[in-house]
């Protein structure tokens, strides 16, 4: 076999192994598996502070909604409900932050634990999904529920 | 059959993921400090004519497959190829590109760390950097001598970038060093500016809504090599670019890049077209975790 096959069979490995890799439920030390939400803890308190400035905008849910059909509902599941990738966002957790304390968490996305940034999403449009996470009912789901992956 | 089962199962994988909804930036170049989303497999297919003076202009053209391995780790596999007009079609190569983000939360600058192989002859005439003293009539080469010589490089580069309101500035300084060790190291810069052209979302799914274009420019060339460095002797481009991201999870990009000195070509004119997948990842493993 020559040099180039054995390399294209090599990239084609890799590809297929790092694809294993990201597809395997994140392991939170701390818990044994089970997805905590202790990153809302780690944002800081100056930004925790803000307000959301669509509060007012009554278009803001809808926009809210579609952008998080299209950015977030692929991990986080449709309802905000969680999947294998990510968990709930109906959780008291949630639920209960800050707004500006979300809009830190999508901005800054928890890398290490597989959620990407989303600062290129506009600013705007970040507080409309802040805006449309904070309609979603309510769970008595908590910290324990059993999942993996970041908020 | 080796082929056909690789591209049935590519398909298969292709056809079973999800499409997902990209927020692309308009850069063919200058890369911004975002990665793909981990899991998602983004394909993409890229072209760019080119004139060239003293010789044949072309139509350069390569296929990307771009994976989110993790969060902070992009890895992505190039397939390049180009038609010379009146002298012939050819592959000329591939390249296999990693994007490591080192920091885990966001910065006033963004660094991401860029390093590729490149397997490349010299009738490659994509452009996606320019290094060293590459100028227009590099390209002037006719096919069939351009071929026999293939390079095998490593390329370096570091990738700043920064979004503000709305703005997003990137800056890419490059190195290039072909295995060959009597070759000298090559540098290049990258550098871009862009911005959707509206920060406000519509409620409704749309598909001509501003919000869904996003302008740009790129400037780009060579900075010669550890011999001769500097912004002489080489070739240098200024582009306007646009991506128009769709709904239906396409990206639709444009980019006529006009050369600056006498050393570029004159003309380069790209077009681009891209569609993400999620759940590609988990396709994989499904198959993974079947065959153990």
């Amino acid at each position: 076999m020559s040099k180039g096959r054995v390399l294209i069979l090599g990239l084609c490995a890799g590809l297929s192994v790092s694809a294993f890799m990201v597809a395997s439920p994140a392991q939170n030390p701390t818990t044994g598996g089970r997805f905590d939400y202790s990153e809302l803890r780690n944002v800081p308190e100056k930004v925790r502070r803000q307000t959301n400035p669509v509060d007012g905008d009554p278009t803001a849910v809808l926009v809210g909604k579609k952008l998080f059909g299209q950015h977030c509902a692929e991990c986080h599941g449709a309802t905000g409900a969680g999947s294998k990738k990510a968990p709930s966002l109906r959780v008291e957790e949630v639920q209960q932050a800050a707004p500006g304390a979300l809009f830190w968490i999508l901005t800054n996305g928890v890398v290490r634990r597989g959620m990407p940034v989303w600062s290129k999403l506009p600013e705007p449009q970040r507080w409309d999904i802040v805006r449309y996470i904070k309609t979603l009912k309510s769970t008595t789901e908590g910290s324990t529920r059993a999942g993996a992956g970041p908020p | 059959m080796a082929r056909l089962l690789l591209t049935g199962t590519l398909l298969f994988w292709i056809l079973a993921a999800q499409p997902s909804r990209a927020q692309e930036s308009p850069y063919f170049v200058t890369y911004d400090h975002y990665l793909e989303e981990p899991g998602n497999l983004e394909l993409e297919y890229f072209s760019t004519l080119g004139t060239q003076r003293a010789g044949n202009g072309f139509h350069a053209y390569w296929i990307e497959f771009e994976y989110g391995a993790k969060a902070w780790w992009t890895t992505e596999l190039y397939v390049d190829a180009q038609s010379t007009f009146g002298d012939g079609t050819q592959l000329t190569g591939f390249r296999w590109e990693n994007r490591f983000r080192p920091l885990k939360r966001e910065h006033f600058i963004n660094p991401v760390l860029y390093l590729e192989y490149e397997q490349i002859n010299d009738a490659d005439k994509i452009v996606k950097e320019v290094e060293g003293h590459d100028v227009e009539t590099d390209h002037a080469e006719s096919n069939g001598l351009a071929r026999r010589t293939l390079n095998h490089e490593l390329e370096f580069k570091l990738l700043l970038s920064k979004t503000f309101r709305g703005w997003n500035v990137a800056v890419n300084p490059l190195a290039t060093k072909n295995l060959l060790p009597s070759e000298p190291w090559e540098f290049g810069y990258a550098m871009g500016a862009s911005r959707p052209l509206t920060l406000k979302a519509s409620p409704e799914s749309c598909n001509f809504c501003r919000e869904n274009f996003i302008a740009g420019v790129e400037l780009y060339g060579g900075l010669g090599n550890t011999e001769s460095f500097g912004l002489h002797d080489t070739s240098h481009y200024l582009a306007a670019a646009v991506a128009w991201n769709l709904p239906s999870a396409w990206t639709v990009r444009f980019s006529p890049g006009f050369g600056l000195n006498g050393d570029s070509h004159r003309l380069l004119l790209r077009w681009g077209l891209s569609r993400e997948f999620n759940g590609f990842g988990e396709q994989v493993s499904r198959i993974w975790e079947r065959l153990r």
